[in-house]
């Protein structure tokens, strides 16, 4: 045992160093360092969220509490000590006597990280029973015990699915209970709600944190988001490019936050967009549509939006609500099977294939993944150049002097023409992106969860940036998320979906004030706030069950 | 119906059509081969009068298709027509030689496929080290070198200088399964060798990628040693890459023996083609042609059927 280790700490990280190897095609190998020398400690029972941005290192570190690295990361230095060994010296045999069972791991995307081959419980109680902690019944009994603790249905026999025939919430639930079954000391959390939709994500929260409790095992919480890991964490460090900026109790750095950075996360989207009123002439009007894939499923039921022109319309809803096919509907990528939508006064033909240049023009969209919404051989010129060259027949210098304009718009360097989509980063990728929707002049610019893949303060200087260009071209959004924070920011007028129909639609002030129909409500309070014991509050008063309970 | 009977139904329906569009490009590429087998049975002989005799003797008058549908109709009943050299009834012949060439096929099978899928898991466990590369390059090494080579060199070391086996695989239908085996024995590890990289490269190949899953991952951080790993979590997602591959070296087995046939002088399917189409006797040609058509999509059904069944997906919907 270390010398100066207490009793309690279990856990105790020492000036961890972290580096990669990148091997580039044509350039030798480099090292980079990720994570440059993070120390905490952990006690029994107790959990400390880990958060930050995307490249903070959370999720290597909490991988470094299992001596794993994934891909090519490679722990270079500093100590990690769990109940007084430190497992970075154990040979490959000890270390699989660590894993699995004194340290579990819960991942991202359970529906990834279940073998779809398997049925659950033969999963869940696989550790248990390879490191031989407990016969095959007792390990069973275990996980039905878990199962009923996570408040998963039928406690008794899910088990006896295969992965595909459980629910993304549900899955993620199992994972959490296939990790508690050999009751390890620690468990890594890597954004085990990120993937989820918000009504389930609070289910999941939920769950996690009771059988934290009921089981008193230790976590480490990797998060993005601030307001999730404030509900189950008594600890919180933020990390930054690798180091830590701030390491306190959960009410201190909510609540008094010392460092700038934390205090930007605190308060992030603190974007004011005062709502506009509805022209009486709609830009857009889409009526009664009716549309799906095939002939038997039917994905939009009778749904009727306007678009005012210089407005947002922000579509909001799960996934599977038929959000994104409205998208398609509107660009005639799927041709709606009845209804009718209107453009200026005309009749839009349904089909894409069928409507004139012009037309196409006017509707232009942005992706939710800019990374590949662009062809990575292009330079940025060439993928902004081309729409001006397709729809206004502008070439030489002139497309160039207008490239570097759209740049301008977009905040970005003209010299970044000759670059390529590769050496630019997310929230870069995403303004090119809206450069290019933008060069066409389009009246509409569809905007397909175009910051759900963005971290919270690139996102934000996206939204900034559409409300700037949507004031300075007087062009209309439709924005469609699952995000109900962005959409107060930023929309004109709402559209709630549910399963394919409209649940709620009207102005923002309409929409987001009471009463509420319970889907609309289920939404709005399943939107995680930053305050202390706010999942509780909201368990208690929920109306309805979320879809994927 | 549950889906997964619907998609095998369909599959084998899609196998029976295959096998009657294989029959009609059997009958007519045997009609535009130059000269008939009225010419070829007369040879020197050939009178205009005698020709004219013999192909309305054969029926060879008759039209094109209805040639075609009495054929068909033979099939269907089991009568593979009758050998225009020797008169005797085809599917006497084929009978007893199919059951050879498959004897021989399921012996060549039962070595190389256990070996095979071994060697592509070991070759997985220890990726890119040394017993990868052995591996690789020694089934790599085997494929590379032809059929009769492998072959003469078996007979030198194991039947000439060491005497274990016997050079020529003669077999009659009153032999013992010990004595069978033993005279199989060469041929068959001719053809193991010949077949074995392909699938256990398929194998590594379709492993590797399943062990890029994150569920893998998930087995990496339960503490479960790496050929449990591949042994639990990658092979089974890997099962439908690997069992097409296998198929394909079956029915390789099966169809592509002719040369080690003709080594051996075992008398098996592809030596009895070989003897026809010399003599240009177009009924067996057609006959041996349908054989080892409908064993070829037989066996590649029987694969599609496997990768169906393994799909958890279809075998348990939700």
């Amino acid at each position: 045992m270390a010398t100066d280790q207490t009793e309690k700490d279990f856990l105790d990280i020492r000036d961890l160093k972290i580096g990669v190897t990148v091997r580039e095609p044509g350039e030798p190998p480099r090292d980079i360092t990720i994570v440059h020398g993070v120390s905490t400690t952990l006690e029994k029972g107790k959990v400390l969220g880990l958060i930050g941005e995307s490249g903070a290192g959370k999720s290597t570190i909490g991988l470094s509490s299992l001596a794993y690295g994934r891909g090519g990361v490679e722990i270079t230095g500093g100590e990690v000590f769990i109940n007084g060994r430190d497992i970075l010296k154990l040979s490959r045999g000890e270390l699989n006597n660590l894993r699995g069972r004194e340290v579990c791991y819960v991942s991202q995307s359970a529906a990834a990280g279940f073998n779809p081959a398997h049925r659950l419980i033969d999963q869940v109680i696989e550790a248990s029973l390879e490191h031989g902690l407990m016969t095959k019944a007792e390990a069973e009994d275990r996980a039905r015990y878990l199962f009923e603790a996570l408040s998963l249905p039928d406690p008794d026999t899910i088990g006896e699915r295969y992965p595909h025939q459980v629910s993304g919430g549900q899955l993620q639930r199992v994972m959490t209970a296939m990790a508690l079954c050999p009751k390890p000391d620690l468990i890594v959390f890597d954004e085990p709600t990120t993937a989820l939709d918000v009504t389930t994500q609070i289910d999941v929260l939920a769950a996690i944190k009771n059988a934290i409790d009921v089981t008193g095992v230790a976590a480490l919480y990797i998060t993005h988001d601030l307001a999730v890991v404030a509900q189950v964490a008594d600890e919180i460090m933020v990390l930054r490019n690798g180091e830590m900026v701030e390491h306190g109790p959960t009410s201190q750095i909510i609540e008094a936050p010392q460092e700038d950075y934390t205090r930007a996360l605190v308060s992030v989207r603190s974007i004011v967009h005062p709502e506009q009123a509805p022209t009486d002439t709609p830009l857009i009007s889409m009526e009664n549509i009716v549309a799906g894939y095939g002939n038997l499923v039917t994905v939009l039921d009778d749904v009727s939006v306007d678009l005012h022109p210089g407005q947002t319309l922000a579509v909001v809803g799960e996934s599977g609500s038929g959000k994104s096919t409205l998208a398609r509907v509107l660009t005639g990528l799927l041709p709606a099977r009845s209804g009718q939508i209107t453009y200026e006064g005309r009749t839009l033909t349904n089909a894409q294939k069928d409507r004139p240049l012009e037309d196409l023009r006017q509707i232009q969209m942005i992706y939710q993944m800019a990374d590949t919404a662009m062809n990575p051989r292009q330079t940025i010129g060439t993928i902004i150049g081309r729409p001006i060259e397709f729809y206004f027949g502008i070439k030489g210098a002139e497309l160039k002097k207008r490239i570097g304009e759209m740049l301008e718009k977009i905040e970005l360097p003209a010299e970044m023409a000759s670059r390529y989509p590769a050496e630019l980063s997310g929230g870069q990728k995403q303004r090119v992106c809206i450069a290019r929707a933008l060069a066409a002049e389009p009246k509409v610019i569809i905007c397909d969860e175009v910051t759900s893949a963005l971290d919270p303060l690139v996102a934000d200087g996206i939204l900034k940036l559409l409300l700037d260009l949507q004031k300075r071209e007087n062009v209309a959004y439709m924005f469609i998320t699952h995000d109900l924070a962005t959409v107060k920011a930023i929309a004109d007028s709402i559209a709630v979906m549910h399963l394919g129909k409209l649940a709620r639609y009207g102005t923002k002030e309409m929409v987001l004030s009471p009463p509420f129909d319970d889907y609309t409500d289920l939404l709005l309070s399943s939107v995680p706030e930053m305050k202390l014991g706010w999942l509780e509050n909201v368990i208690a008063t929920r109306k309805m069950e979320s879809a994927g309970n | 119906m549950s889906p997964v009977l619907k998609l095998i139904a369909q599959r084998i329906s899609l196998g029976i059509l295959l096998i009657f569009a294989v029959s009609i490009l059997i009958f007519a590429g045997t009609q535009i081969l130059p000269g008939d087998v009225a010419e070829s049975i007369l040879g020197q002989s050939a009178t205009p009068e005698n020709l004219a005799n013999l192909r309305a003797e054969l029926g060879l008058n008759e039209p094109a298709l209805s040639r075609y549908f009495s054929w068909l109709g033979g099939i269907m009943v089991g009568d593979l027509g009758t050998a225009l050299t020797s008169g005797t009834s085809i599917s006497d012949a084929i009978g007893a030689r199919l059951g050879n060439t498959l004897f021989l096929a399921a012996v060549a099978a039962m070595i190389s496929v256990p070996i095979a899928i071994l060697l592509g898991l070991l070759a997985v466990r220890y990726k890119d080290r040394w017993p990868d590369k052995v591996i690789s390059a020694t089934t790599l090494a085997s494929i590379s070198l032809p059929e009769f080579f492998i072959g003469y060199l078996l007979i030198l070391v194991f039947g000439v200088k060491l005497g274990w086996f016997p050079t020529v695989a003669t077999v009659f239908p009153e032999m013992s399964l010990g004595a069978r085996l033993n005279a199989v024995m060469l041929p068959a590890l001719t053809l193991t060798l010949v077949v074995l990289a392909h699938m256990m490269r398929m194998t590594r190949a379709a492993i590797l990628n399943v062990m890029q899953s994150a569920y893998i991952e998930t087995a990496e951080l339960k503490g479960m040693t790496s050929f449990k790993i591949i042994w639990k979590h990658a092979l089974p997602n890997a099962i439908s890459p690997v069992v097409n591959v296998v198929m394909l070296n079956l029915a390789y087995l099966i169809v592509g023996v002719v040369v080690v046939e003709v080594i051996f002088v075992y008398p098996g399917m592809g030596q009895y083609l070989v003897d026809h189409v010399a003599k240009r006797d177009v009924p067996v040609v057609q006959a041996c042609g349908l054989v080892f058509a409908a064993i070829f999509i037989g066996l590649n059904l029987l694969a599609d059927i496997i990768s169906i069944l393994s799909n958890p997906r279809l075998r348990h919907p939700k």
